[in-house]
């Protein structure tokens, strides 16, 4: 049977350079895991905020290996990357 | 996007920057039917019972960790009060055994404290509630993991000042065999103690309780503080519903880990307890959040309103997010585990006396505080008796964590490192109740406690 679709978001947070979107989605590329949707804004307190919703029901990486090298991609752009499946988001911001 | 940019940084934000956290998971665990004439069955069945759930809770929570991106600080268990259990070993030594059982037990498993070495004497004790308040110092200070408790007052039965005036002695004696003292930081006294709270020292499995419950702890006063940094102008109102909206967030996201937690394991869901609880790290202070609201120290007057608000917001966002929220929730005043506390105790903003007061309209009591090691034992008893008061005749939860701590003075600070932080000891009223507590009793429940 297919595997469900689980999104997962990625959240990128630092200050706005170039390349944040090729490097992270290259790696992304890399490991098999579709992009399903791209947002990005600077913050009213400055900060730039990449989020991507991700498929990674294809993934050649676990979610942990995946969290593990995305925060490698992200301390060598200088920021802040965060993992987190859907769910929480849905409990947060839905009632 | 399903979700906003703002709103999956306002999540991320919240754990990157403002220490959010599940603050602890704690496994209540029924042990009355390990119960066995054969001692050492006995404490090899708790043994296993225990190791066998525990090892399962540290490996799901860590996958849950991954999953959410929330860190989950800490694993524990509860056990059944361990003086109902041992009513038919009534020994001293046994009761030292099978606390080192539910150390090993623990230690082995990869838990950090695990809690019920306790009674509940609100109305009287046992020939076995007395011997554990006896072994207490020994268990205390030869154990590392087990966490202590006795509720020795409810609204409904009242006050038990004989089992209180067994507690300065039994204090002073664990302080005496302890390094630093720091057993006393392991042992709780309450009244209207809850059956299902997650925080240690405090934790234990109540005997309404099915065989297993899995009651989640989540904290965040980083959070809240955010909020309120970010609205300096607002009243009180709007203030309360700001802060409302937050724990509601935040409760959320405890309740979705305790369900899915205790999906995996295979045990009941119990509750989410959102209580606002310091810990050392920079930022994550109850009494930053009051300093936000617009209070130079707390212990400041206005203090209490403060609290009240606070409070208030925080039970009412939990409530209106959860189904299941129990156990404290509110807000923890622990001295020793707030940088903000330590602070206003040191600078002479916050007494004991002050302290008794806001612990009145937040929801533990007088928490992680110590006081001179000369003090006598009747006036820890009356510091005790005084807090415990407040909780039966209001009808809510009051707890005392008090170290006596030898050789030291009002004004000292020890260092007890770790999640219990530096504790300053306080200053106390040097007169005595020492005549009115030896008449012992009880304290008769109050009038609201006739309701049927």
């Amino acid at each position: 049977m297919e595997k469900q679709k689980e999104l997962v978001f990625i959240t990128v947070i630092g200050q706005d350079r170039k390349g944040v979107v090729a490097s992270i989605s290259g790696y992304l590329y890399r490991k098999d895991v579709n992009i399903v949707d791209i947002n990005q804004r600077i913050m009213t307190d400055g900060y730039f905020v990449m989020s991507m919703a991700v498929d990674a029901k294809a993934a050649t990486v676990s979610m942990t290996e995946m969290s593990r090298e995305l925060d490698q991609v992200g301390r060598e752009l200088g920021m802040q990357v965060q993992i987190q499946h859907e769910n929480v988001f849905r409990m947060m911001h839905r009632i | 996007m399903a979700f906003d940019v703002e709103e999956i940084y306002e999540t991320a934000s919240m754990i990157l920057r403002q220490n959010l956290d599940i603050r602890a998971t704690t496994l209540g665990i029924n042990l009355k039917d390990c119960i066995d004439s054969d001692f050492s069955a006995f404490c090899a069945g708790v043994y296993y019972r225990i190791c066998g759930h525990a090892s399962r809770l540290v490996a799901e929570t860590e996958e849950l960790e991954r999953k959410y991106g929330i860190p989950i600080v800490n694993k524990r268990i509860a056990v059944t009060p361990v003086s109902l259990i041992m009513e038919t070993h009534r020994t001293p030594e046994r009761f030292l055994e099978m606390g080192k059982t539910l150390d090993a037990a623990a230690r082995d498993a990869g838990i950090d404290f695990i809690g019920g070495f306790g009674a509940l004497v609100q109305k009287g004790l046992t020939r076995t509630d007395r011997m554990l308040i006896e072994v207490l110092p020994e268990v205390l200070s030869r154990t590392d993991r087990v966490c202590a408790f006795l509720n020795v007052g409810s609204t409904v039965s009242g006050l038990n000042l004989d089992a209180v005036n067994l507690l300065g002695g039994m204090l002073k004696q664990t302080a005496a065999k302890s390094e630093n003292a720091v057993g006393c930081a392991k042992f709780v006294v309450f009244a209207n103690a809850p059956e299902d709270n997650p925080f240690m020292a405090g934790a234990f499995h109540g005997v309404g309780e099915a065989d297993t419950a899995l009651n989640i702890g989540i904290s965040g006063p980083g959070v809240v503080k955010s909020v309120v940094d970010q609205n300096r102008q607002c009243d009180l109102t709007a203030l309360s519903e700001l802060i409302k909206r937050t724990v509601f967030k935040i409760t959320r996201a405890g309740e979705l880990i305790g369900r899915e937690l205790a999906a995996a394991m295979d045990v009941n869901f119990g509750i989410v307890d959102i209580s606002l609880a310091s810990t050392t790290a920079r930022g994550d202070s109850v009494a930053g959040v009051i300093e936000a609201f617009g209070i130079e120290k707390i212990g400041a007057h206005g203090s209490t309103l403060a609290i009240a608000l606070l409070m208030n917001a925080v039970k009412k966002g939990g409530a209106m997010a959860s189904g299941n929220v129990g156990g404290l929730s509110g807000t923890f005043i622990p001295v020793s585990e707030d940088a903000g506390m330590i602070d206003a105790v040191s600078k002479g903003a916050l007494g004991l006396d002050k302290l008794e007061s806001l612990t009145a309209v937040c929801s533990v009591g007088l928490d992680m505080f110590a006081v001179p090691g000369d003090v006598p034992e009747e006036t820890i008893n009356a510091i005790i008796a005084d807090e415990l008061a407040i909780g039966v005749i209001n009808n809510k939860t009051t707890g005392v964590r008090l170290i006596p701590m030898p050789g030291k003075q009002a004004g000292d600070l020890v260092e007890f490192g770790g999640l219990l932080g530096t504790v300053p000891v306080m200053r106390v009223n040097a007169f005595s109740a020492t005549d009115f507590l030896k008449r012992g009793g009880r304290l008769p429940a109050p009038v609201t406690s006739l309701r049927n």
